[in-house]
């Protein structure tokens, strides 16, 4: 009998994917997983609104509005939420605009950069808003766990997706456990 | 000859001669107890926490408690690793720790010891502080946000180097590293990469200029082993990961 | 820099003043400030120089007092009480009609550069608020009238000393006198006593009235003075612990000002017993108003043969007593970080042991003893031991001082035997309508009505006297908030627990005391306290939680009524975060705000 598969959802906020290529390093662990898990919405498919998820897994901090919403929106549909990466942890390298005033970051890049024509801060209604910096993503909603690296291994995200799905508890070896 | 005098660490006895700390006492008999402003070739300070065990059922830092005979000491106890937890994600959150862009990542003791203490995340709220970067000094650059007060290069440099470059300043959260030049710049003193204050560093705070990202992952000082087997970065010769000069 | 030549001479004297020395560094800072407003970096490179130290250590010096300033002030620096007992008064409205009228920010110097306004911590003045300070100088009872003629004083240039002296007026308002307050003192009757009986006599008589630390430690005084007599060393010195910097305590600013020769005797029988030649006071900056008066009279008890050599005539009996000012540090009330304060450095507490009995001043074995502590023991060298424990119970011998101050209709000092109820004292303040008492000051005890019934002592509740009122009409929330706050300024920011962990639990109580927290944050402040409470590196930073840790458990209410719906709210204000960005893209469509309803998606109800 085959069991009904668990509904997974994946989403990059302000990180660099980098985490999701990871996961894409499970290479042929994949066939496994695709037997235990159904994607639901993630960079990996094509699907645009979430559903009701089992698991979600946050990539990235949470740097502008847009981010908010996703957050907001995945913390209300999963029953799971993992915040995995560095930046989803602390905010990571998108947190080091965090050392200066977000003017300063604005018009370094809009308005003093070079090449410029016509310089000025995007104000189109279609491009989400900044927030004043950075932030991990348990600042904003309930993490139920945190797998830190930058990105974690296949290796760790593998023990880690394993233990879970099977109720066992998370347990990382020394190795799989780094912040970087 | 007399009987040794010891006092438990976890059930296991630990020999210690008259004047010696719990932690300089555990330290010679081989049980890591874990620490970040502590290093043996020091005085103690007892400012980071990290070392915290219980006495007689009292909390005290171990490198400030002088050992006695028949103590009953815990270190490796749930309720102390959550302390001890606590403590390393109020220093993760005080500072600016960006892990993948430092160069001492693999080699740092503050990320071994919160690796073994088994933090998964920092948290808490983050401060972001705003600190500087000191690139002014031709062998040496200085990267506050890095900093955790342990004052190492503070006593290094003031009792070993004998060149007082290094200073705390401040009140409270306020409290922060300087250096010692009316401009607060390292390249106006007399510091040098070869000065005992370059080697103390339990973090990525004091780096050394012109090299970096040397070692491979997967081959750096704590990549596959932890801190308690390797043991602290500066302890360490330089042939074997560390930041002694040999 | 206006005139480095002018300056120059008038450190060089204030150093020579101070015989050069670099134990009186922070008396020295103080000086150079008072007659500059504040310490320019040229000014504290010249004390280094002159003192003879590295000048990174007299700026940390300077860095670490919060009177200090190494930016500049005005020549008028007003600094507010900011403790809960001057909000209660309505401080907060006085400080921005103030900053209104002279047109001045809260925490900044106005451009003419002729007055500054800020905050400070409790100046111990809570029985007489709305205080403040001005240029260190004690200001009571502010009132709107009073403010006003201030604003004048302050812009035509008044000097202080023609400001109207009922500014200044410092009442003692002792409202209930036993054994210490109560009965007649003849000067000179302790150190007579003292040389009578000799010092083992003496001891005899502390180990008798089973005196302990009124500071609110508790330690037993006679075996503090045992153990540096017995300590070995030619040098010994007497410290009195007059840093008052609990809030809500202001029992030694009562003793200092109306009672110093008790205290300098008990100091001086003190200097006999363990075989010291020199004792300190160090009083807390917010006293300064105290210094002239302090001074006179030890310079009249030297007159006396009192102090000085060969005192009462005994060839062998030399003792005599300095004051040394503090400048803003509330962790200076701990006894080696006052030691340290007091050598001339920043007050980072020791690492005990060695106690001050064996290393204390300059490695001395030193007794530190609290103001308080010193006058029981001028009583019992005169009463004699058994007279003082016939009162107070069984552990805690003799009488004890409150500061009484909130909602009371007589707040001041209230001389009872240990062993009295919390509501006997709420009946003899006129506490009509009390819900909760904060005892021993932010670091002590919250308590709601139902503990009233229990007594103030070692065995119950011990207390270094402070005593703050709150009626019903209060929200207790509003106190802990101040406290927290309190304890973030005053961390020294040496141990990790304290200096991060103090900011961490100011900004939970503040959520949820701005409605945004949720019943996970309550649990937040219960774990980060518990770590505080053991980790932490001295008695500040393990004492720092309390008031949220006893708030929670005796009025939960106060919490639940403020908390969200929801299991988990975000650790900051989203909408605020977007607001600079909104003003940099000019952006006010629907897209530049978040909605409610998308913020209670993800707080999971």
């Amino acid at each position: 009998m085959i069991e009904p598969r668990l509904k997974v959802a994946t989403c990059s906020l302000a990180g660099c994917f980098g985490c999701h290529m990871s996961l894409l390093d499970l290479d042929e662990r994949l066939f496994d997983l695709a037997e235990r898990v159904e994607l639901d919405r993630s960079p990996l498919t094509d699907i645009k609104e979430l559903g009701e998820c089992d698991i979600g897994l946050i990539e990235g901090g949470v740097c502008n509005a847009e981010n908010v919403h996703v957050l907001m929106e995945f913390r209300a549909r999963c029953k799971v939420l993992i915040a995995i990466g560095a930046c989803a942890l602390n905010g990571g390298i998108p947190a080091m605009r965090n050392q200066f005033a977000l003017k300063d970051c604005l018009e370094e890049s809009y308005l003093r950069g070079v090449g410029l024509v016509n310089p000025q801060i995007p104000n189109d209604p279609e491009i989400p808003l900044l927030l004043a910096q950075v932030h991990p993503v348990h600042e904003v909603v309930k993490i139920d766990y945190f797998l830190p690296g930058c990105p974690p291994s296949a290796d760790t995200i593998w023990t880690f997706v394993s233990q879970l799905l099977s109720g066992q508890p998370v347990a990382l070896s020394y190795t799989q456990i780094h912040y970087d | 000859m007399s009987a040794e005098q010891c006092f438990t660490l976890d059930g296991r006895r630990v020999p210690f001669q008259d004047g010696q700390t719990l932690m300089a006492a555990a330290l010679d008999a081989g049980v890591y107890i874990p620490h970040l402003c502590f290093n043996p070739e020091f005085a103690p300070h007892g400012s980071c926490r990290v070392c915290l065990v219980q006495v007689n059922g009292r909390v005290q830092a171990a490198c400030t408690t002088p050992a006695a005979a028949g103590l009953t000491v815990q270190s490796e106890i749930e309720e102390l690793r959550e302390m001890r937890r606590g403590i390393l994600q109020m220093l993760f959150v005080e500072g600016n720790h960006v892990c993948p862009a430092c160069e001492k990542s693999g080699a740092c003791q503050l990320q071994a010891v919160a690796y073994y203490v088994g933090m998964q995340t920092p948290h808490y709220k983050h401060f972001y502080p705003r600190r500087p970067v000191d690139a002014s000094h031709p062998e040496a650059v200085i990267d506050f946000n890095r900093c955790i007060l342990c004052e190492l290069c503070v006593r290094a440099s003031r009792d070993v180097d004998g060149k007082n470059v290094f200073a705390v300043q401040g009140r409270g959260i306020q409290a922060r590293l300087v250096v010692n030049t009316p401009s607060g710049q390292l390249g106006a003193t007399p510091f040098s990469i070869h000065d005992k204050a370059a080697q103390v560093c339990p973090t990525g705070t004091i780096l050394t200029k012109h090299r970096g990202y040397e070692t491979p992952i997967g081959q750096r000082l704590y990549d596959r082993k932890p801190i308690s087997v390797v043991g602290d970065v500066a302890q360490l010769p330089e042939s074997r990961g560390g930041r002694r000069h040999d | 820099m206006a005139e480095p030549m002018i300056f120059a001479q008038t450190i060089r004297d204030i150093v020579r003043r101070h015989g050069g020395l670099p134990t009186r560094l922070l008396q020295v800072l103080r000086d150079v400030q008072d007659h500059l407003a504040w310490l320019p970096p040229e000014a504290l490179d010249q004390v280094a120089e002159e003192l003879g130290l590295s000048p990174d250590k007299v700026r940390g010096v300077a860095e670490f007092y919060s009177f200090l300033y190494t930016d500049p002030r005005g020549s008028y620096d007003i600094l507010f009480s900011d403790n809960i007992t001057d909000r209660m008064l309505g401080n907060r409205e006085l400080l921005h009609y103030l900053c209104g009228r002279l047109g001045v920010g809260i925490g900044e110097t106005r451009a003419d550069r002729v007055v500054s306004v800020g905050v400070t911590s409790c100046t111990g003045m809570c029985d007489q608020g709305p205080a403040a300070l001005v240029n260190g100088y004690t200001l009571t009872r502010l009132d709107r009238s009073r403010l006003d003629r201030i604003v004048e004083l302050v812009n035509s240039r008044t000097a202080l000393d023609r400001w109207p002296r009922e500014f200044f007026e410092v009442t003692s308002n002792i409202r209930r006198a036993d054994i210490l307050l109560g009965r007649h003192f003849a000067d000179g009757a302790a150190v007579r006593a003292a040389l009578k009986h000799g010092p083992e006599a003496m001891l005899e008589e502390l180990v008798k009235s089973g005196l302990r630390g009124q500071g609110g430690a508790g330690y037993q005084s006679a075996a503090k003075w045992m153990a540096c007599r017995n300590a070995p060393g030619e040098v010994k010195y007497v410290v009195c612990n007059a840093d008052e910097g609990e809030p809500g305590t202001f029992k030694d600013r009562v003793l200092m000002q109306d009672f110093a020769d008790l205290v300098f005797e008990g100091m001086t029988l003190c200097g006999r017993v363990i075989g010291a030649r020199q004792g300190f006071v160090y009083l807390r900056g917010e006293y300064r108003y105290l210094l002239e008066a302090l001074r006179a009279t030890l310079q009249r008890r030297r007159e006396v043969g009192l102090l000085g050599e060969a005192i009462l005539g005994d060839p062998g009996f030399d003792f005599d007593i300095d004051i040394h000012l503090g400048a803003g540090a509330y962790v200076c009330g701990e006894e080696s970080a006052l030691i340290e304060s007091l050598e001339g450095k920043h007050g980072v507490p020791r690492i005990r042991p060695p106690f001050p009995t064996t290393h204390g001043y300059l490695n001395r074995p030193t007794v530190v003893n609290n103001v308080e502590t010193f006058a029981a023991a001028a009583k019992i060298a005169m009463e004699g031991g058994a007279w003082f424990a016939s009162r107070g119970t069984a552990e805690s011998k003799g009488t004890k001082l409150l500061s009484v101050s909130g909602d009371c209709e007589r707040p001041g000092i209230y001389e009872y035997p240990f062993g009295v109820t919390v509501q006997r004292v709420l009946e003899d303040c006129g506490a009509r309508d009390a819900q909760g008492i904060q005892m021993a000051g932010p670091a002590g005890h919250t308590i709601s009505a139902r503990q009233f019934g229990r007594r103030i002592c070692f065995e119950d509740l011990a207390t270094g006297g402070s005593f703050m009122v709150f009626d019903r009409s209060r929200d207790i929330l509003d106190g802990i908030r101040n406290f927290t706050q309190f304890f973030v300024h005053e961390s020294c920011g040496f141990c990790t627990p304290c200096r991060v962990g103090a900011s961490l639990m100011r900004d939970l109580v503040a959520k949820v005391h701005t409605g945004h927290g949720t019943r996970f944050d309550l649990e937040e402040m219960r774990k980060l306290g518990r770590i505080m409470q053991v980790a932490c590196h001295c008695g500040l930073g393990q004492t720092a939680p309390n008031p949220v840790l006893d708030s929670l458990d005796e009025f939960p209410e106060a919490y639940e009524r403020r908390l969200r719906s929801t299991a988990y709210e975000p650790a900051f204000d989203l909408n605020a975060a977007l607001e600079e960005a909104r003003q940099l893209t000019g952006r006010r469509d629907p897209g530049a705000y978040l909605r409610e309803q998308d913020l209670m998606l993800g707080a999971m109800p």
